[in-house]
């Protein structure tokens, strides 16, 4: 089998029942249908014999930004654009 | 000659009347003209800006106890011309904007927090301080044909208590605490270096009214996650460590932020959404966050009139 991506050459793998197809070259898998669901079958088999009481959220840590605003997965993920015009321009601008 | 290339001119004249090198126009705000003799600058104010205030600041601004927190013109005389009021500046080097890591968040806040010490009844009689009456022009010069444009509309009308209304009156709710003296447009293009030290500019929007308003673009920006926390905290710890009287000086500063914020995030959405519409374009990633947070605002701020029921 051929790589959809790069065009290299795919080697075929078993592991736990599922196949897997991965390229030599770029690495990338490929999923058969019903491999994704199988996947995720087996990891929430696996979390909930490892399962662990989930942590309390935590207290709001002072100085976190306020109840508004950006919510915590998000923050962070802005910062890489520092260099687009319209944050240079806004930092320096009426 | 067309009355722009007049308006140069006569400010190049003006400029060398100061200055020391010849007359060059710097790039600037679409509204405002400046231009450079060497050692000065020469500013045209927007169109439409009121003398007698103005004059009121010029003549605020050459007070003793601003000097090192303020830049001090060269004169106080506002002089007209082409229907346009001009005054004149020394020239300082103002941030690299090819490289806002070097801004100085620490330099700024300490200006700050000093020019918010001095009593404003020291000075000549100021106005209000501009800050809180901008919103509402911004947002009116906003087209709420588009989702974003409504959003930000919602947001605006979700903190109308708290903002001047049309006619400049003070709202409702609006904080009192008018003996205080306010920068009323501080943001990283107001930073110049002169002489080797950090100083503020522009008297435009000098007034009395609530500092808070003097932090609320780095406050927006942090709570909308477009800067990063640890520049906002070291921004806020140096403006608190020279006593700086917007924010208590420990623990949260949001009680007295959560407005001038707020309405600072609705503001720069409303300008951002109709830049956007002007230029025919989707929104670019920092301005669709400024959309964003203004619906989060929507939400806080409904949240905070709803009453528990028993």
């Amino acid at each position: 089998m051929q790589c959809p991506k790069c065009r290299g050459n795919m080697r075929t793998y078993e592991r736990n029942g599922v196949h897997i197809d991965q390229c030599d070259g770029c690495r990338g898998i490929f999923l058969d249908y019903g491999e994704l669901e199988t996947l995720t079958r087996m990891e929430s088999q696996w979390s909930q014999q490892h399962a662990t009481p989930p942590p309390p959220p935590p207290p709001p840590a002072h100085g976190a930004p306020p109840a508004w605003g950006a919510p915590a997965p998000h923050y962070g993920g802005h910062y890489g654009h520092h260099r687009q015009r319209s944050w240079v321009g806004m930092l320096f601008s009426t | 000659m067309s009355e722009s290339e007049e308006l140069i001119s006569e400010m190049g004249r003006i400029g060398l009347r100061y200055g020391d090198a010849p007359p060059e126009v710097l790039p600037t705000r679409p509204d405002v003209v400046i231009v450079r003799a060497g050692s000065v600058v020469v500013k045209a104010h927007a169109p439409g800006t009121d003398r007698e205030p103005l004059v009121r600041r010029m003549r605020a601004v050459r007070h003793p106890v601003l000097r090192g927190i303020l830049l001090d013109p060269v004169t106080e005389e506002v002089t007209e011309v082409c229907g346009r009021l001009v005054t004149v500046w020394p020239t300082g080097v103002p941030v690299d904007h090819d490289d806002p890591d070097s801004a100085p968040w620490e330099a700024s806040a300490r200006l700050l927090a000093r020019l918010h010490a001095v009593p404003a009844g020291a000075l000549p009689p100021l106005p209000a301080a501009g800050g809180p009456a901008r919103v509402g022009k911004t947002v009116a010069r906003l087209d709420g044909g588009t989702a974003a444009g409504r959003v930000v509309l919602r947001a605006f009308d979700s903190l109308a208590a708290f903002l001047p209304g049309p006619g400049g009156a003070p709202g409702p709710d609006a904080r009192d605490g008018a003996d205080l003296l306010a920068h009323g447009d501080w943001h990283m293009g107001q930073m110049v270096r002169l002489h080797g030290e950090w100083i503020i500019l522009d008297t435009d929007d000098l007034g009395v009214g609530d500092p808070a308003w003097d932090l609320s673009r780095p406050a927006a920006w942090f709570a909308a996650g477009l800067l990063e926390p640890q520049v906002w905290h070291r921004f806020l710890d140096a403006y608190r460590a020279e006593g700086g009287c917007a924010v208590p000086p420990h623990g949260e500063p949001w009680e007295r932020l959560e407005v001038p914020a707020q309405a600072m995030t609705v503001q720069l959405a409303a300008a951002a959404v109709a830049a956007a519409g002007r230029e025919g374009r989707e929104l670019d990633e920092v301005e669709q966050v400024l959309v964003d947070t203004c619906q989060r605002i929507v939400q806080f701020r409904r949240a905070c009139h709803s009453v528990p029921t028993q």
